[in-house]
């Protein structure tokens, strides 16, 4: 209690400064019950991984992380999340834009489905794009008689990522879009701009640290990402075996030092991308505030 | 909005139906085309044998096991939810920003990886494996495992659905319900749900969604047997794997329609907290903080 130092000449109207802040009752249940929640459920689990990681010695953990196969692995699930981030990206752009800027007949169920990623299960995801992409697939009978194969390699693997990272993009981008200063472009229009001038000096920086933001939050997703790449991808180690799936290889022939040393470089990018998200959102909401 | 409309003479109609179609056509050949195979794929032998498919006993366990693992998990994360967004929203105390983003974790945390660490703690060569064995509890390849992968994965969605909702709504109407004498609960059951409710029916229908979909985290600790611990998206995968595509794609249609009304009762609630959150920045222009902005809710994978 911060009550000693009160030199007010009425107590009873100014409260000891602790009981104003928190007025309202429950804090300590809350608080307590979310910690204790999140050491349960979170905490302890990753403080598991991360101790069995550190019961390697730095030989043995580089060594399972740095063969071929491991390796490969790394390269095609950071660079396929990275293509389908750079695709989400623009694309993810012109469709927030779409919605934002223009009205066209059905745009509310287009909006709704949008989601469609978040709310299907990946599994489905991934047997319903194999279906469509295979070479007897809807869209992969084009492309068969010019021997190009969309499923099980890892082109399949970054259109399944550009599926499953579309949302991010539109939804971080939308909400800037519509807050938008209309002002700002038409200032600019009197001046002369032409529209692309005004997109890309006026619009294009407003909403950029927005459009950064659902770039990595797709990227750290693609990166993940399992259910709806394995069924597509072919699994063909070295060539379109995603990084998830040595965990699982390694778990199911019992390494599990093995799996676990690759959990632990999965699990240290999350952290990098997590903190790259939130001062990405910071950036974001300073953006905002000067606006304002 | 109608100043908003008259600037669009910006583009040509001839630019602006070019972006329209090519957003469209993206969206009809990544979104729509999925869906629909889904549904073709399913009824591709006709309705009997899509309804044969529905009746294996093996579909029955996999569709009870997965309203089983909802029902446990989807209370839990809503308290949890409830919890922790009344903490960081209504007080401010050391080390919140931390606790945020640690509950966005599993956002970024690769499904796998949370599969792998409940099999660190509780498989048999696990933290407590031992132990566990000893008194004959099983977790990992068990349903406990596969609740407890669920739980950290769907944990988030009603804390962060909440958050910037109550952080938007401010504390000034529970104060007056506590100055009139109400206590603390009944503060919280007849001013914040109210108040919170279209928010808490988002976070509940999207967190529902993911815990009848979780897949690769289930898919580790789940030891895939038939008629005990394969989920329904687990069953698919074996489904598929025998290349009886019609029974697969006949259990994913039913995950696919549970998305399509996730999709519906996500739309409606999202209208209605807009039209709150509208009313309530037109009520309160004396609010101290910048009327509640719109947050994205991008975490909602």
């Amino acid at each position: 209690m911060t009550t000693a130092s009160i030199d007010l000449p009425a107590p009873e109207a100014a409260p000891p400064r602790r009981a104003q802040r928190r007025v309202l009752p429950g804090f300590h249940l809350a608080l307590g019950y979310t910690v204790f929640y999140m050491s349960l459920i979170v905490l302890i689990p990753l403080a598991a991984l991360i101790l069995k990681t550190l019961s390697m010695s730095w030989a043995d953990f580089w060594d399972a992380v740095t063969t071929p196969r491991v390796l490969a692995s790394f390269r095609l699930s950071f660079g396929a999340a990275f293509l389908a981030a750079v695709v989400n990206a623009f694309m993810g752009l012109l469709v927030a834009w779409v919605l934002v800027r223009y009205s066209f007949p059905g745009k509310k169920v287009v909006d709704a489905l949008v989601d469609l990623p978040f709310a299907l299960p990946t599994a489905v995801a991934g047997i319903a794009l194999t279906a469509i992409l295979a070479g007897n697939g809807w869209i992969g009978q084009f492309f068969e008689p010019f021997g190009i194969q969309l499923a099980f390699n890892p082109t399949g693997v970054v259109i399944a990522l550009i599926f499953v990272g579309l949302p991010f993009v539109v939804r971080t981008v939308q909400p800037v879009l519509q807050e938008a200063e209309k002002e700002l472009e038409e200032a600019a229009q009197c001046l002369g701009a032409t529209r692309w001038q005004i997109f890309w000096r006026v619009i294009f920086p407003t909403i950029l640290p927005a459009l950064l933001t659902g770039f990595a939050m797709a990227f750290a997703r693609g990166v993940g990402e399992f259910g709806s790449v394995i069924f597509i991808a072919g699994n063909i180690p070295m060539v379109s075996e995603i990084a998830p799936l040595v965990i699982i290889g390694r778990l199911e022939a019992f390494d599990y030092l093995g799996a676990t040393a690759v959990a632990s470089v999965m699990l240290l990018f999350s952290f990098i991308m997590l903190l790259a998200i939130n001062s990405l959102q910071a950036w974001q909401r300073r953006r905002a505030g000067d606006g304002a | 909005m109608n100043g908003r409309r008259a600037l669009q003479r910006g583009e040509s109609p001839w630019l602006r139906w070019c972006l329209i179609g090519l957003a469209l056509g993206f969206m009809l050949l990544f979104l729509v085309l999925p869906l629909l195979a889904v549904f073709t794929e399913a009824l591709r032998m006709g309705v009997g044998a899509y309804f044969e498919a529905l009746q294996d006993p093996y579909a029955w366990a996999a569709i009870r096991l997965t309203l089983l693992v909802a029902a446990i998990t989807v209370p839990l994360s809503l308290v949890f939810g409830v919890a922790a967004a009344w903490a960081v929203a209504k007080f401010e105390f050391w080390g919140k920003s931390f606790l945020t983003t640690l509950i966005d974790l599993p956002f970024s945390v690769s499904p796998v990886v949370a599969g792998l660490i409940y099999v660190l703690v509780f498989g048999a060569q696990g933290w407590f494996g031992p132990w566990l064995d000893e008194r004959g509890i099983q977790i990992i390849f068990a349903v406990p495992g596969i609740v407890l992968a669920t739980l950290f994965i769907t944990f988030p969605f009603i804390a962060r659905e909440l958050i910037p909702l109550m952080q938007a709504q401010g504390t000034e109407e529970e104060q007056a319900a506590l100055v009139l004498g109400a206590s603390g609960w009944q503060t919280f059951w007849r001013v914040t749900l109210p108040n919170i409710k279209w928010g808490l029916i988002y976070g509940v229908i999207l967190c529902n969604a993911r815990a009848m979909g979780e897949f690769g985290a289930v898919s580790v600790v789940s030891g895939h047997i038939r008629g005990l611990t394969n989920t329904m998206p687990l069953h698919v995968e074996v489904l598929y794997n025998e290349y009886q595509s019609v029974a697969a794609f006949a259990v994913a249609s039913l995950l696919a329609l549970l998305a399509l009304v996730t999709l519906v009762i996500k739309t409606v609630a999202e209208w209605r907290m807009e039209r709150e959150m509208q009313t309530l920045a037109e009520l309160a222009p004396e609010r101290p903080s910048s009327p509640p902005v719109y947050t994205p809710r991008t975490h909602a994978s």
